[in-house]
Formats: C-alpha cells, structure tokens, sequence
C-alpha cells in the first residue's frame, strides 16, 4: 500500500472525525454548486415534462387544458353558490388555482424530490441541490403552461377586471378592488419570491422525507384540508359578511393565520388588480428566512446521510 | 493533481425496514457487510476502516466476492456516499460508470441518455453535442440512439454508458463490473479506446471477476473482503493470493509480452 505519513494521517484524522461531513462549507458549496449546474437541472426539469406526455398528442398542453377545464368548472359552479359574478370570480378562482397548484407541487413533489432521485443519487456524484431545483423548475414550467389560461380568461373578462371598485363577489362587506394597473408587476418579484420558497419546501422536505417515509402520506392527507381552508373557492369576503364588521372579527383570523392565504395573495392580488397590501408580504418574508434557515441546518447535518437514506 | 484519500473510513447502511427483532443475533455471514444489532435502527457495515491513498497514475483492480464492498467502495471513492466514520478527499473530475440498469432513464432516447449522462459528468449541452456523432460512432449504435432505452439490450447499455465516458477526459474513472457484459468484438475495439483513455486519465479504479480484463487495465490490485482491505499490491500478487493461484501461468506468450509480465512470478516457481 502506498505509504501515507503517519502524522498527516492521525492529523486529517482528527480534523475530520464529525466535522469532515457535517460543515456549513459543505452546505454551502453544495447549493452553490448545485444553482451553478444550471444546464443540467434545466434539462433534467424539461425531460420530466415531456416525458410526463410522451407519446400524446397536444403533449405539455395537457397541463394547460386540464387547468383550464378546472378552472372553468368551478369558477362557474361557485360563482352560483356565492352569488358572485362570473366576470370577476372566474378569474379570482382560475388564478388562486394556478397560484396553489404551484405552491402545492412544491409541496407534495418536493417531499418526493430526493426520494425519486434514488437512482441517480446513488450512481453518479452531484449537488444534492441539483434535485431540489429539478423540481423547482419543472413546476416552474407547469406554472408558464398554467400561465396560458390566465392570459385567455384575462383577456374574455379585460373590462370587469379593470373597472376600478369592482368586487369578486356581490354584498355590502365585499371589499372593493382598484382593478388591473401597473401594479401587475408586483406579479414578477412575487413568483420569484414563491419559487425561492419551493427551493427550502424541496430540500428541507425532502430531506425530511427520504428519513421518514410516513410523512409524504401525511402531506398528502392534508391538502384537501388546507385548499378548503385556505381563500381559493371562497373569497374572505365571506368571513366578514356575517357577525360584525370589520378586521377585528375572529373570522378574518381564518384567513390571516393561514401562510398559504399569504402565499396566494402575493400573486393572485397583482394578477387580478385586487388589493395588495405588505401584510402579506412581509409574513411570506419572514417565511423564506426561516425556511431558508431550517434547509440550511438540514443540509448541514443530513446531507451526507442522504445517499445512506434513498 | 489527481488523488484519492481515506482515513480509517467505515460505510455503515442504517436498515429502517428490517425488523429488528428478527435480527436480534449479530449474523457474521461469507456474502455481505456485517449486520450489527446494537443501536435501534440496524445497520449493515459495508466497509469497515478503510485507508487507502491513491496517486495519479494509479489503474487498481478490485477483486472480492459478491458482497464483499467493491461496489460501495467505488462509490466511496466517488463521494456518493460520505463515510460514516473517517474522513475522505477526493481531488479531480470523477467519472463512474456503475449499475447500467439505474441512472439512466428507460423511457427517454439513448441521446438523451447521452445528454444527461455528459451533464452529469460536469459537461456542457454543447460539449456533448459536438460528441454526439463520435459516440454514435464509436457505440455503433447509429440510427438506435433515437430509440427509447428500454430497447436496449444489456451489452448496449454498456456500450453507450462507455461511450460516453470515453469521449469526455475524466481525471478519475470508476467502472463497476457490468461492462463485461459487451460482446468480445466490441471490447477489443473498446479496450484500445479503454487503454488509451487509461493513460490519458489520471486514475482508474476498475471492479471486475474477469481476469482478461484487470490484466489489460491495471497495474495494481485491491482485494476486498468482508468490507476491509486483504491485500493491496502489484495485480499480479493480488490476484495470486485471492485466486490460490497464478492466473499468467496459462496465458501465452504473446499476451505476457504485450502486458510486459514475465511468465513466471518471481516469487513462486512454475513454467509456462
């Protein structure tokens, strides 16, 4: 055997009993390494999608089509049961839909992300990060084709959407919306902001998962809870319309404690020229730093275990 | 510099699906790791304290019986997996060609699988593009690139993964022992390509049970058994010791003289 100097080796040794795996360099240099392959997770995204619609004709427009079939559905259906006009509501609902069929895939895919990858994780080297942002991006995607719908319905109902004072739904607590204006930029920062979001969702989920494989049922067993619990069918109209007035009704907290509500509203309110206010901003901000955090100390620790754990 | 380095490095596989009851008695068996038992979650040691130091230069055979670490070794040295205990410091552009069956995917064309292969192993969408043809060319697989991979038969698999691999300049080259699998024509063809790739890369760490082909490839040998290293030496000494045997004895002349081996090992005394 090739000699190794006894004191270099009791030194490396030493240095790296625990810390050799578990650094925040390595953390570190794997999410930079990882965003830096962009060539690879861009292509690996894109292969997930055709291959999704492989061998069908209007391929990737299913994605659109079946969105748009939705959308359609059921902003027709709740727009009766709301006693809401479908010029306003139909696009509130085709929005909110798009919005959480996003944060959604981050969500449920991302518990998936490495687990799926087990293949590839275990025969060739790379950034653990390259998987999550595989994700990221292919539900980016899902969302441009998503993005389709939301151009037609905007365009069919441009007049209602724009007048200024118009309400989603009809009554007298129903908050009035200043319309579409140049505040529809706020739309850009604010899908950066949730696909920054879904880079933490997929690695801190999706480290979580590939230990504990009870907890991809259990996300799942909960999203038909929280997309009834959270504005998307509903307006928060609604949770003023009875009992008293005003922020301070107890109703409101239904909304106002739910992180996805804000989530949704970031984007959904500049596409839809509905009130924006900073409130929601600032919760989904404190959101991606704890987020952020929280992936960060999960790939400190459990990076190196994740080969292991596949 | 190309080097590989390990310090006292174990592999310990935590089995979360294996009752733990049923594996109440520590089982020291001929084929795999070791199971221990102590902690809550069993866990296989696949590779118990390993040191190895390897140079630029270096082509290392592994030998072992099934189950005795070479694979888990291999991706040791690539760092897909971190040692549990012990440390590691991989240095150079690491290229595996492990499992052919994993890590490419079925549905999707052999180009494609090229493409995805080439980025994996840190190249450009253009860099590949501009190989693509060589591949083709050199796999023989022509117009059967188009073709979804579950085509593939087995050999061709082998041949494009080879493919790929050889048409890159990797600095550390890692082959599990699924390319024996290619027909004899294509690996004389693929050998001088293997050879010359050899030289050019830095290193080579091949895992095999085909004699022909350690004795082309590599210089050195490592013999695993049990998760540890037996023997570490020239190919030639290691593969005596873990065959009982001289495996040069029967070989002709013609071949030793193109391997440069003198038909008789120094050490022991025998004729041709």
């Amino acid at each position: 055997m090739p000699a190794t100097s006894t004191a270099e080796q009791e030194q490396a040794a030493t240095s790296s009993q625990k810390s050799s795996t578990r650094s925040w360099a390595k953390a570190w240099e794997d999410i930079t390494q990882g965003f830096r392959q962009r060539e690879l997770w861009g292509h690996l995204g894109w292969q997930d999608i055709k291959q999704r619609y492989r061998r069908s004709i209007i391929g990737p427009l299913w994605i659109t089509l079946s969105m748009a079939i939705t959308a359609v559905g059921l902003g027709l259906l709740y727009s009766q049961l709301f006693g809401a006009t479908i010029g306003t509501f139909l696009p509130y609902i085709t929005v909110g839909f798009i919005v959480w069929n996003f944060m959604l895939g981050c969500l449920t895919e991302g518990t998936e992300t490495f687990i799926r990858n087990e293949g590839l994780i275990k025969h060739l080297p790379a950034p653990l990060t390259v998987y999550a942002l595989r994700t990221v991006w292919r539900l980016t995607l899902m969302f441009a084709h998503n993005l389709l719908v939301y151009f037609v319905v905007v365009t069919i109902f441009w007049s209602d959407l724009t007048t200024a004072g118009y309400t989603i739904t009809e009554g007298e607590h129903a908050i009035a919306q200043p319309g579409i204006s140049w505040a529809i930029l706020y739309a850009i920062p604010a899908f950066v902001l949730l696909a920054i979001n879904g880079g933490w969702v997929a690695i801190l989920f999706g480290i979580i998962s590939t230990r504990y494989r009870d907890i991809p049922p259990v996300i799942q067993s909960l999203t038909q809870l929280m997309f009834f619990m959270t504005p998307i069918v509903w307006t928060t109209d609604i949770l003023y319309r009875f009992g008293p007035d005003g922020e301070g009704s107890w109703r409101g907290l239904v909304a106002n404690l739910n992180p996805l509500y804000h989530y949704i509203e970031i984007l959904r309110a500049p596409l839809i020229g509905s009130v924006q206010s900073w409130v929601h901003w600032v919760v989904v901000g404190a959101f991606t730093v704890v987020g952020w955090g929280l992936a960060l100390v999960a790939m400190r620790n459990y990076r190196a275990r994740i080969s292991y754990w596949v | 510099m190309v080097s590989i380095d390990v310090w006292n490095a174990s592999v310990d596989f935590p089995i979360f699906d294996a009752k733990t009851r049923s594996l109440k008695k520590a089982v020291l068996g001929k084929v795999g790791g070791k199971i221990g038992t102590e902690q809550k979650v069993p866990i296989i040691e696949a590779l118990h304290d390993i040191s190895l130091s390897l140079k630029e230069g270096d082509r290392v055979g592994l030998v072992g019986h099934n189950g005795a670490g070479k694979s888990t070794l291999l991706r040791l040295l690539a760092g897909i997996y971190e040692p549990t205990r012990g440390s590691s410091r991989i240095v150079g552009k690491i290229a595996p060609v492990f499992d052919l069956g994993v890590g490419m995917d079925p549905e999707i064309s052999g180009i494609e699988n090229i493409m995805i292969r080439g980025l994996f192993l840190g190249m450009t969408r253009k860099q590949m593009e501009k190989r693509v043809d060589d591949i083709a060319e050199f796999t023989e697989l022509g117009d059967y690139l188009q073709m979804p991979l579950r085509t593939y038969s087995t050999g061709m698999r082998v041949r494009l993964a080879l493919g790929v691999v050889t048409s890159i300049d990797p600095e550390i080259l890692l082959l599990d022992e699924g390319i024996g699998a290619v027909d004899a024509a294509f690996l004389n063809k693929a050998r001088s390509r293997m050879v010359d790739l050899v030289k050019r890369s830095g290193m080579l760490v091949f895992a095999s049970h085909q004699d022909d082909l350690l004795f082309e490839l590599c210089n050195t040998a490592i013999w695993m058994d049990e998760g540890q290293v037996k023997k570490h030496g020239s190919l030639r000494e290691v593969l005596t010791a873990y065959k009982g045997k001289d495996p040069y004895e029967h070989l002709d002349k013609e071949t030793l003289e193109r391997l440069g081996e003198s038909p008789v090992l120094t050490t022991k005394s025998g004729k041709i």
